[in-house]
């Protein structure tokens, strides 16, 4: 909070300082940003998509439309307002390599695409701040075993350990979510760690231990909450990657199996297409981006807003 | 002081090793059912199935087959490909070049535009270039590397067709032209096997720098043109990631004391951002640029993929689909181990640039 705002406040309420609570702060020079409010927005409309998607799509995403209307494989978007022919049916998208709606299932992927990210980012948060946590909290051989299996896995660059943990699972969505979560473990237990060590000789941890508190409870109560910061920073960000990383997956066929509406995979099997039936490949892809860029936009503001060595440039 | 710390980062890297071939030697064992059909395949008969498993030590404590393992990377042996029934260390002489060609290329064309991208940005804070650097970088993090492959394949080479800018959509060289390699065309005779005709024939495979070599011109352009576009579609997330760190640390030094006091003695402007902020601004970059490394050769396997390119990415993906571990074992591994190479390089630079760290 600046200076100016504390004042009005004062001049408001008399000589009562009204007291601000982290997360207000945190909203308000969140809404100054504007990179973070286009962020906000598009993940905005996205959940909506997400939640409405069997209302709006025009189309069943899984229903092949061969003898329902005429239509021909991919056939390229028709939309009524830019100079279709009113007498043929209209598709906004146009018509993918098994003669469905293309436009419904992108809706439809926004559900998964959303859940993808929430799934991986929350398994890989509640495993890493678990590891990070003991150990931050015990150290010796406890930190030393488990942050060197960290290592190794940073060692791999992401893609490839993904990669390598779904051919041994076996292909499909559920299997590359748990890799993906896996090979996301290692940040946010290190940033866990890091956040514990900061705090864990602090006074307030000794007088709590010195009350009579348990390991337990010094942990999750006392020193935990000070992690809660960098880990929403890293979690936003980190769906971002993790929704990349999914579509990449399935693009190769690694994750989500046809007929399932999921970008990566419609892209990846229409790539072949691509100089026949461009609006194929450029819509899922897009579509792709948009939900990652809008992650990223909103990542990158929460690190500035919670971040209190800018306090004063808000 | 410097050696002291090069030799302590070797030592330190040395658990991490083993860590990755202890991973990648479990995954090959996780794989569900058994494991001599899995490497042999499907229809090999019980008693191949016998004197493999017995030859392949697979019948022992899986400590002693750990061991085996080992000893087996160590002497360099690692395995062979049952769909090219060739040595992995064959296949991987053969399409190294293309991978380190194209990831090469991909990095020069990051660090080419990202950085001076990310300084000007900087020193022109809030402008209209930064605005623009600022929404192009945000949006490069954030496009899926398959994706604008694809889409750049169909800008260059369809919508182009017919005009100066069209790019062959996929492929290293065109069909016909010469690439005889240097060793060839200089008259050199090499031994039959042994390090130096490996050598030699990694170094003929990388195209551009055997036409460069043997003054092949031809060659060179046509290599070039099909380089460009895998090269910028893996290129572009580095680039962006390298643009946004340059600013952000850029701007972070120029609000420095000693960049006022160089300005308050005289200094001209441009000289003070050369030579007083950007080689301070330099140490987090190569942070970025060695992370992105890893991003980098995760990519290759899709960029590969999508322009037809029969690199290690390729052969790996190739391998994934046709379920032959052998390959998609050995190749995590020597990948893994190049990763932690350049992060090991990555630190020595950082130690170079930065000698406080040496002293830790």
């Amino acid at each position: 909070m600046d200076q100016e705002n504390k004042l009005q406040t004062l001049d408001a309420e008399g000589l009562s300082l009204k007291s601000v609570s982290l997360w207000q702060v945190t909203w308000r020079r969140l809404f100054r940003r504007r990179s973070a409010v286009i962020g906000m927005v598009i993940l905005g409309v996205m959940v909506l998509i997400a939640l409405t998607a069997q209302w709006i799509a025009p189309y069943d995403p899984l229903k092949v439309l061969i003898g329902v209307e005429d239509v021909k494989r991919r056939e390229p978007p028709c939309i009524h307002l830019l100079g279709c022919p009113a007498d043929k049916p209209q598709h906004i998208a146009g018509i993918d390599g098994n003669v469905r709606d293309e436009f419904s299932r992108l809706l439809y992927g926004t559900r998964l695409s959303l859940m993808v990210g929430f799934s991986t980012v929350t398994f890989a948060i509640i495993i890493g701040t678990v590891l990070g946590a003991l150990s931050g909290y015990f150290g010796g051989w406890i930190d030393n075993i488990i942050m060197r299996t960290m290592d190794v896995l940073l060692a791999f660059p992401s893609l490839l350990l993904a990669i390598a943990i779904v051919t041994v699972l076996g292909p499909g969505l559920i299997n590359a979510l748990l890799a993906i979560g896996i090979v996301s473990i290692p940040s946010y237990a290190r940033v866990v760690r890091a956040s514990v060590l900061s705090v864990r000789e602090m006074d307030y941890v000794s007088a709590t231990r010195a009350l009579g508190g348990s390991n337990m409870q010094i942990l999750f109560r006392r020193i935990l909450p000070n992690a809660l910061t960098p880990l929403i920073v890293q979690g936003t960000l980190g769906i971002a990657t993790a929704i990349l990383d999914a579509a990449a997956l399935s693009f190769l066929g690694l994750g989500a199996q046809p007929p399932t509406p999921e970008w990566g995979s419609m892209l990846g099997s229409e790539r072949n297409q691509v100089f026949t039936a461009p609006h194929l490949v450029f819509l899922p892809g897009f579509a792709i981006m948009l939900t990652v860029l809008a992650f990223n936009l909103l990542g990158d503001g929460l690190r500035d807003a919670l971040d209190p060595r800018l306090a004063h440039v808000s | 002081m410097m050696i002291q710390y090069i030799l302590r980062r070797i030592l330190t890297s040395i658990p991490v090793l083993f860590g990755i071939l202890l991973v990648t030697f479990a995954l090959a064992r996780l794989i569900p059912g058994d494991p001599c059909r899995a490497i042999l395949g499907e229809k090999a008969t019980d008693a191949v199935c016998d004197r493999f498993i017995r030859e392949k030590g697979l019948d022992k404590p899986i400590m002693t087959q750990f061991g085996i393992y080992i000893g087996e990377i160590a002497r360099g042996d690692f395995g062979n490909s049952i769909r090219y029934s060739l040595p992995v260390t064959r296949l991987l002489e053969e399409r190294l070049p293309t991978t380190v060609e194209l990831s090469f290329a991909a990095l020069l064309i990051a660090m080419l535009v990202g950085i001076p991208l990310g300084v000007i940005s900087a020193v022109k804070h809030n402008s209209w270039v930064d605005v623009v650097t600022m929404i192009w970088a945000n949006t490069g993090v954030s496009m899926p590397v398959f994706w604008l492959g694809l889409m750049l394949a169909y800008v260059f080479s369809l919508l182009l067709k017919d005009t100066p800018f069209w790019l062959p959509p996929s492929g290293r060289v065109s069909p016909g032209i010469p690439d005889d390699p240097f060793f060839e065309v200089w008259k050199l005779t090499l031994p039959e096997t042994g390090f130096v005709t490996t050598l030699c024939n990694f170094i003929s495979r990388l195209n551009i720098l055997n036409a460069l070599l043997t003054g092949n011109w031809e060659l060179l352009k046509d290599s070039i043109q099909h380089l460009i576009l895998p090269a910028v579609a893996l290129g572009t997330i580095p680039m962006a990631l390298i643009a946004r760190m340059a600013r952000s640390s850029m701007l972070d030094v120029l609000g420095q004391d000693y960049i006022r006091t160089a300005r308050a003695k005289g200094l001209k402007n441009g000289r003070v951002i050369v030579k007083h902020a950007f080689r301070n601004s330099l140490l987090p970059l190569v942070t970025v640029i060695g992370l992105s490394l890893g991003s980098l050769l995760g990519g290759a396997v899709l960029t590969e993929t999508i322009f037809g390119l029969s690199g290690v990415g390729r052969i790996l993906y190739d391998a994934i689909t046709a379920r032959d571990y052998g390959i998609v074992q050995a190749f995590t591994v020597v990948i893994a181990v190049f990763f932690v190479a350049l992060n090991l390089l990555v630190d020595i630079s950082y130690a170079y640039l930065d000698p406080r760290i040496r002293l830790d």
